[in-house]
């Protein structure tokens, strides 16, 4: 299985979030929390779909990242555009900086 | 200029209150996302892949100067300074905060704007076409009978829970520039052998992940009779529509699986129940609803401006845009005005908070404070005089909205796809920007003529490729990005469904698949034919040969 991190939009300002080992988001992928297995991810996925995490972040959901020279990166490009922002608008999200 | 009422008023206040109220109570946790989600949807708040996004009803896609510099302002204010124009006659905002959603709706319904009907299973903001009033070859305004749907079907009691989703589109032109026949109901304004105006009634088109062109239920229907009548199509819809299966929940799928006799059947039945009912609009009435849309106050002038004629000869770039994008009025010495939000490698549709607000000055300053969002996100200024044209087309010009290209290969119409929104499959704004780019030469787009490309990232086909010349359809395939092409659709009152031409296309390989289907066309075209009737000439072997020679 490909490793996993759990994602979900921010419930205030609907902002791309990555869950983090603390049960926290981070809007950078790096800081996520990694599942290396099926039991892993649905523990993963316990802890983001709870009743106290939907005030802070909407619909949260697995997705497949890989370790790309040290660092974390989606491996579908739908989540990738997630962690940068719109390719036609490389002014704007998280690849403005 | 039509106005909303006092009761319109009061209800957005009360909208806008209550959302208010359950924004708060979605942050503190006291309401689920389950609970909260349709609350959103109603008030048009969707989440996307980066963010919320706010899409806010322009009524039959027509707003005056005001309004429109709000649409500016909410882009700057709330947004991050842009906003995209949508197939809807709509406006979306990509970054709104929820938390700030409740003030960019008191914000907007200071000038009676607003975002109800957006969303959900209800009827959704009639569209029609962008010329209305205004257009030479009109019947009649439209907007009139779009009004009283508006009012007939916002928050009807019994059709706020449809099967699916309900979109009624209206045309007074025999031009149909608002493809009447891919709608749920399409109305075509024309006369009968009496001499009087009604409407022929279509059912059950539509786009989508099974598109249909609608078919007739009724040759004529008088105006005053047209809502007991829709009413009536609405009941039968509400009765036999599918809620199995959202798939097959639109109305365009009863229509297919029972036939347009049946359905016609049924439709008569129960209208002849409801028809000298209270839905039956008196002469009286209706002439209210057409004062409130009374042309403005035109001057008489000669239909040909000297001095307009020479700025012509004097500027070729003017000559050209006027060409192309200006079109002829019903009132002499007028014209329409289209400015193309298509500028040669941008975004379709996309509009920046200084741009809105320029049209929107422009719209006061030479058109009557009247200003249009078309189907094919562009914006129209429907009431110039032809004295004023150039001094516009100077301005629009320092604006970046000029580009003369309105109808040719250029004009492309795009989805957000997956850019933005969460349901793409693949993206649909950077290859319109490619073709874009590749057949950018205006001369080179004049010799190609007029040529519709459609462009959507899912089968949702909110990008209209059904109804493209060339229609382009963004899909997955194994995680990248592939294109499928599709020949010979047309949203026009020629209406058809494209052809899938064979294997999609690769992101490297689909600007090159388009280029050879033009160049083919060019060679074998005859003199005075258009793509579009090119392709229905010959068929699809010749172009299917230039995709895929003997494969
Ligand atoms: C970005 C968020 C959007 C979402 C989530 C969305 C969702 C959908 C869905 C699910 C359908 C299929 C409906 C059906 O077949 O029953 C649809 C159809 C459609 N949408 Fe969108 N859409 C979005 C944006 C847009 C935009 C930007 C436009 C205009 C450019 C648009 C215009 C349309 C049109 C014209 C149709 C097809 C007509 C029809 O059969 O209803 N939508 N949309
Ligand atoms: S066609 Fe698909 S990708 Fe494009 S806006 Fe509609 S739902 Fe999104």
């Amino acid at each position: 299985m490909s490793l996993q991190v759990v994602t979900a939009n921010r419930l205030d300002d609907g902002l791309a979030v990555f869950m983090t080992a603390d049960d926290g988001w981070s809007t950078d992928l790096r800081d996520a929390v990694c599942a290396e297995d099926a039991p892993q991810a649905e523990a993963l996925m316990a802890r983001a779909d709870t009743e106290k995490q939907q005030v802070t972040v909407v619909g949260p959901y697995l997705i497949d990242v890989a370790q790309e020279d040290g660092v974390l990166v989606p491996t579908k490009y739908r989540e990738v555009l997630r962690t940068l922002g719109p390719s036609v608008r490389t002014d704007l999200g998280y690849q403005a900086g | 200029m039509y106005r909303y009422d006092d009761f319109d008023r009061q209800l957005l206040a009360e909208r806008t209150a209550q959302f208010r109220d359950q924004v708060a109570r979605r942050i503190s946790g006291e309401l689920t996302e389950d609970q909260f989600k349709p609350l959103r949807l109603m008030n048009g708040v969707y989440l996307q892949l980066h963010a919320y996004m706010l899409r806010v009803a322009v009524p039959y896609g027509t707003m005056n100067g005001e309004q429109m510099r709000k649409l500016g302002y909410i882009a700057r204010t709330y947004d991050k300074g842009y906003g995209h124009f949508t197939t809807r006659q709509n406006i979306q905002y990509n970054w709104p905060k929820l938390n700030e959603i409740p003030d960019a709706l008191a914000d907007l319904a200071t000038v009676e704007m607003h975002a109800i009907q957006t969303s959900g299973n209800c009827i959704r903001n009639t569209t029609t076409d962008q010329y209305a009033g205004a257009a030479a070859d009109e019947i009649e305004d439209p907007r009139p009978y779009c009004e009283l749907i508006r009012q007939w079907s916002t928050f009807h009691p019994e059709f706020t829970y449809l099967p699916r989703k309900f979109k009624i589109a209206v045309t007074g032109s025999p031009n149909d520039r608002a493809a009447v026949r891919v709608h749920d109901i399409g109305l075509r304004m024309h006369k009968n052998d009496a001499g009087e105006t009604g409407f022929e009634v279509i059912v059950g088109g539509g786009l989508g992940r099974t598109p249909f062109v609608g078919k007739t239920v009724r040759d004529f229907i008088g105006k005053n009779d047209l809502f007991s009548y829709l009413e009536a199509i609405l009941r039968v819809y509400n009765r036999f529509g599918r809620r199995d299966n959202k798939y097959k929940a639109r109305i365009k799928i009863l229509v297919h699986e029972v036939g347009v006799d049946e359905i016609r059947r049924l439709v008569e039945e129960e209208w002849s129940k409801i028809r000298d009912g209270s839905l039956r609009v008196s002469d009286d009435e209706i002439a209210q609803y057409i004062a409130q849309f009374a042309p403005p106050a035109f001057e008489e002038l000669q239909a040909n401006d000297p001095e307009f004629e020479r700025r012509k000869q004097a500027h070729p770039d003017f000559a050209a845009w006027v060409r192309s994008n200006v079109i002829a009025h019903k009132q002499p010495g007028y014209a329409i005005a289209n400015i193309s939000l298509k500028p040669i490698g941008g975004i379709p549709g996309d509009a920046t908070a200084d741009q809105m607000e320029l049209v929107g000055d422009l719209a006061d300053q030479y058109s009557f404070g009247d200003v249009r969002v078309t189907h094919e996100q562009n914006l129209v200024l429907p009431h110039v005089k032809k004295a004023d044209l150039f001094a516009l087309w100077a301005e629009l010009n320092s604006a970046l909205l000029a580009t003369a290209n309105l109808g040719f290969v250029t004009d492309i119409i795009a989805c957000p796809g997956l850019d933005y929104c969460a349901l793409a499959t693949a993206r649909s704004i950077p290859l319109s920007q490619r073709i874009s780019e590749r057949f950018g030469d205006l001369e080179r787009q004049y010799d190609i003529g007029e040529l519709k490309i459609k462009i959507s990232g899912c089968i949702n086909a909110c990008g209209h490729h059904h109804v493209g010349h060339i229609g382009i359809l963004g899909l997955d395939k194994r995680g990248k990005e592939f294109y499928q092409i599709t020949l010979g659709g047309d949203a026009s009152q020629d209406a058809s469904i494209g052809k899938i031409a064979g294997a999609g296309f690769s992101e490297a390989e689909v600007v090159d698949a388009i280029e050879a289907l033009i160049t083919r066309y060019i060679d074998i075209r005859t003199v005075g034919e258009r793509f579009i009737d090119t392709y229905r000439r010959v068929g699809m072997d010749p172009f299917k040969e230039v995709l895929y020679g003997d494969r």
